[in-house]
């Protein structure tokens, strides 16, 4: 039997500032553990200086453990070095090590803050099973928010799964999707379960594989847009999460936004457990 | 700040909105809610911040629209409780 091939696995990743000595430094961290994918953020005196992005595993504090083992391997770091660590995310409460648990949404306004500047007023977090859309003020502080976590409609793990129908690589389904003469009718459901059925469908009739990506990514970028129309999109604009790697529901929703989406050197992934690692190091300060 | 809590689905439009700056915390809609739906406490998205603000609780956030169902006959829409009993008018709902 051939192995099979696991299409949707995207590239977990980590990295470490090697500009940054910590020792005699302030070390606070943020573990975001999310449905789908954890990180953790380790900061010196305020400064990024390591991260971790991997897959969320079934154990919430397990996947906390590794995701910051993984942060701190190649720094000599331990967890006793670290000052203070804030959680975040689905699991925030399962994260063994930390001192407090902030929600989410505090957290992806503040670590988008600081991933794209002052100047940045609406944050769209496109994370693995759910969506937020948050507004912010120049120092990142939520200003209105919206949360839609009981539909996975929109979100990465739909990604996921159409990766695995169509045999294509998670990370390949942005670009392919773009690939087309002409831009196909959206799917009209984004449902994963109905989505999946209808583009099985389409398949049949003969549809090439970067036309039905065309269509669910265009659908779900429709989708993410009537979401977004309920506290309204003011500039500058900026995604978060998993899905502002892909170019096919990004460009998709520059179109039906009207407002150029910013872009960044960080890893989107990050934005929740940098902005927990953030408020780590400010609530430390506070001596809280 | 302006706190959606709820949800969309295939459905529709299902959101409470708290106006937490005009909230003061006062607990007339915790007490005027029959089912439950509101607490007050730390604003857990503005987590340096010392003030009290109402909030939906976490078990109603996913079903509000059948936890407000009683409220909100269709033949006949009388004020909403907990919308007359903010003084603030800080709550509204969407649907």
């Amino acid at each position: 039997m051939t192995e099979k091939k696991e299409l949707w696995r995207w590239t977990e990743s980590r990295w470490t500032n090697p500009d940054i000595d910590w020792k005699g430094k302030l070390i606070t961290s943020g573990v975001d553990v999310g449905s789908v994918s954890s990180q953790a953020v380790i900061l010196a005196d305020g400064e990024l200086y390591a991260y971790s992005n991997m897959r969320t595993g079934s154990n919430s504090p397990d996947s906390a453990i590794n995701a910051i083992n993984w942060a701190m391997e190649d720094t000599a770091l331990t967890l006793e070095d670290i000052a203070y660590t804030v959680g975040t995310g689905y699991g925030r409460v399962n994260v063994p090590f930390s001192q407090r648990a902030i929600t989410e949404i505090a957290c992806h306004a503040r670590g988008g803050n600081h991933m794209y500047g002052p100047t940045v007023r609406t944050i769209l977090d496109m994370g693995g099973q759910d969506c937020k859309a948050i507004h912010c003020d120049e120092k990142g502080k939520v200003t209105n928010f919206l949360m839609n976590d009981k539909c996975a409609a929109g979100t990465g793990r739909g990604m996921e799964v159409f990766a695995d129908l169509l045999g294509v690589s998670i990370n390949d389904i942005g670009d392919l999707s773009l690939d087309v003469e002409e831009e196909p009718p959206p799917v009209s459901s984004t449902c994963v379960v109905y989505a999946k059925t209808e583009a099985t469908g389409l398949l049949r009739e003969g549809w090439p594989t970067n036309k039905v990506l065309a269509a669910y990514c265009s659908a779900m970028a429709h989708r993410i847009m009537t979401l977004l129309e309920r506290i309204g999109v003011e500039k500058d604009f900026a995604i978060t999460g998993g899905i502002a790697k892909n170019s096919g529901v990004v460009s998709r929703l520059e179109k039906d936004v009207g407002i150029p989406i910013m872009t960044t050197d960080y890893d989107t992934q990050i934005a929740g457990a940098l902005g927990a690692a953030l408020f780590a190091k400010a609530l430390k300060d506070k001596g809280k | 700040m302006i706190a959606n809590y709820g949800y969309k689905d295939g459905s529709g439009d299902y959101f409470i909105t708290i106006d937490t700056d005009k909230c003061n915390g006062c607990r007339d809609c915790v007490s005027a809610c029959p089912h439950g739906v509101f607490d007050v406490g730390p604003d857990e998205n503005d987590p340096l911040s010392d003030d009290e603000v109402a909030f939906v609780t976490e078990e109603e956030r996913k079903k509000i629209k059948y936890t407000c169902g009683p409220c909100k006959p269709t033949s006949d829409r009388p004020p909403l409780p907990c919308v007359t009993a903010c003084k603030q008018d800080a709550i509204s709902h969407s649907w």
